[in-house]
């Protein structure tokens, strides 16, 4: 439930802006201030990781704004920004900035425990998402009709779903659509027919707890954090903060904190993989 | 007054969220788009808009008889002792937290349901969870209005030889209707706004659902879904959701008050 809290924050930060701006003229020239803009799956855990750092550097203000990565990379090339959020990694045409990672966010198919199919193939998982794929026979041992859950637009995990496989969001001809991660194994869960995705970190909490559910390998690699960290885990992506100059004062030292093991919790917290 | 005053306001935060969206496309394409992908900038409200009245109206017509039966059996069979114990079981039931109810109707009832037929997260399961959601509701309201027929009336038919089923029906009954019918209009105010049961048990998919085990979105749910993340046109689709919503209730309240300002006449 902390996503309400940044939209409210969104909604509050013209407010906060404006009387932080008025601080700042009566005679608070001390004050830091650090612009940050870019992807909407960034900028929860940014939020989270700027507050904590205000806390111990009390003279600095933290903006963090949200308008996808492209925006992220323009204003951070145009001096609008001081960091940018890039939900993946940099293009060739965008080697101009510095990337700094921060995080990974992979994400695993589920099925239930008791789902006797044990593998599938890129392939199956498009042609079972995308409607084609009807019944768990066509697929091997199992039977009975596959329930196909997916995300609500706007999450991370459908993004990073969708362009993975190629999708558009409309080629999706889902059963049932669901919110966060949690939901998401609760109906695999009640569903022993269903099939879903979760951000790996939430899928592998679950399975420790024993938790009824399944993590599918992707053709031979393992679904685990170890392997989003290490790159190996293809369905994944890095999350990375970028810079147009190697950054210096506040933003270096921000950055450092950002990567440091102090922000892993921050980070878990949002299911993502630390590195 | 200032209640009316926030109730305003909250319509005028609406509109003003939605206007960019409102300001730049056709009214006509929130109901004949063709399909609901606002990302791709297609708008079509219409299914979320039948899937909150059905499972609202489906709902209704489980609880509603129940409620009046339940406020009939307690104002007028039960002993004192027995009523009392039962009017508090209401009331707790009334306080359960709406997740709560979803979480039982996903473990639950979904996989009963999806034992009759699959996929389980469907229409049906949202009106079963929200009937007993909105139950304690008009149970309570409607144990109110039987409650306020005066005790004279009651001796009265006593008196007169009357049963109890034949007092219950042609005093009792008649006499509280505006107040019955006012339980059932804000069950169903209940029910057209209840969002984290339904979207956990609705499946939310975004079509008109061809039978009852077709999966729902409904109007709230959609916004609890995607609100979190939404963006530009995106958001605003979301705020002109809640306007519909909002009109939904209002018109609902509106048409049905000629009905209900019939008062006692004692």
């Amino acid at each position: 439930m902390r996503q309400p809290v940044i939209w409210l924050c969104e909604k509050l930060g013209l407010t906060l802006a404006i009387s932080a701006g008025l601080v700042a003229c009566g005679g608070d020239d001390n004050a830091q201030r650090l612009q940050i803009t870019g992807s909407s799956t960034i900028a929860p855990l940014l939020v989270e990781l700027a507050k904590s750092y205000e806390q111990e550097h009390p003279n600095t203000r933290i903006d963090v704004q949200t308008g996808g990565s492209a925006r992220g990379i323009a204003d951070s090339r145009q001096g609008l920004a001081d960091i940018g959020m890039v939900s993946r990694d940099l293009k060739s045409q965008e080697q101009d900035l510095i990337a700094h990672p921060l995080a990974r966010d992979g994400i695993a198919m589920i099925l239930h425990k008791n789902n006797s199919v044990s593998e599938l193939t890129e392939q199956q998982i498009v042609s079972i998402y995308t409607g084609e794929t009807k019944s768990w026979s066509e697929l091997g041992p199992g039977d009975g009709m596959i329930s196909v859950v997916s995300k609500a637009e706007g999450r991370s995990t459908l993004e990073l779903f969708l362009s993975y496989f190629k999708l558009k969001s409309s080629d999706i001809k889902a059963h049932s659509i669901i919110g966060d991660n949690e939901q998401a194994i609760k109906t695999v869960l009640a569903n022993p027919r269903a099939i879903a995705y979760v951000s790996i970190g939430t899928a592998e909490y679950s399975v420790e707890q024993g938790v009824s559910i399944r993590l599918l390998a992707n053709e031979t690699v393992e679904a685990s954090t170890e392997n989003v960290a290490n790159r190996s885990f293809p369905l994944s992506r890095t999350l990375n903060l970028v810079t147009l100059n190697k950054p210096t004062g506040l933003a270096a030292d921000f950055i450092a904190f950002a990567q440091s093991p102090a922000a892993y919790p921050l980070i878990e917290r949002q299911y993502f993989v630390p590195l | 007054m200032a209640v009316a005053g926030l109730a305003l306001l909250i319509f005028v935060f609406l509109v003003y969220e939605s206007w960019p969206l409102l300001s730049k496309v056709e009214i006509s394409r929130f109901f004949n788009d063709a399909g609901w992908h606002p990302t791709e900038q297609e708008f079509n409200l219409l299914p979320m808009i039948v899937g909150t009245l059905l499972t609202a109206i489906g709902a209704l017509i489980i609880a509603a008889p129940l409620s009046i039966a339940s406020a009939i059996f307690c104002q007028f069979y039960a002993p004192p002792i027995i009523a009392k114990l039962y009017t508090s079981i209401i009331e707790l039931l009334s306080g359960i937290p709406s997740v709560v109810f979803g979480l039982w109707g996903l473990v639950v009832l979904v996989p009963i349901v999806a034992s009759w037929e699959g996929p389980g997260t469907s229409l049906l399961a949202g009106i079963l969870v929200l009937s007993i959601m909105i139950l304690p509701t008009g149970a309570l309201l409607a144990g109110t209005a039987l409650g306020k027929i005066p005790s004279s009336w009651r001796e009265g038919a006593a008196a007169l030889g009357l049963s109890r089923w034949a007092m219950v029906k042609s005093i009792a009954l008649p006499t509280a209707k505006s107040g019955l019918l006012n339980a059932l209009i804000l069950q169903t105010g209940r029910a057209i706004g209840e969002t984290m049961a339904v979207l956990m048990v609705c499946g939310n998919i975004v079509a008109i659902p061809d039978s009852l085990f077709a999966p729902v979105r409904t109007l709230s749910a959609n916004i609890a879904l995607e609100m979190a993340y939404a963006m530009g046109d995106h958001r605003a689709a979301l705020y002109v959701s809640g306007l519909v919503l909002l009109s939904l209730v209002a018109a609902l309240l509106m048409f049905s008050r000629p009905m209900r300002e019939v008062s006692y006449r004692v």
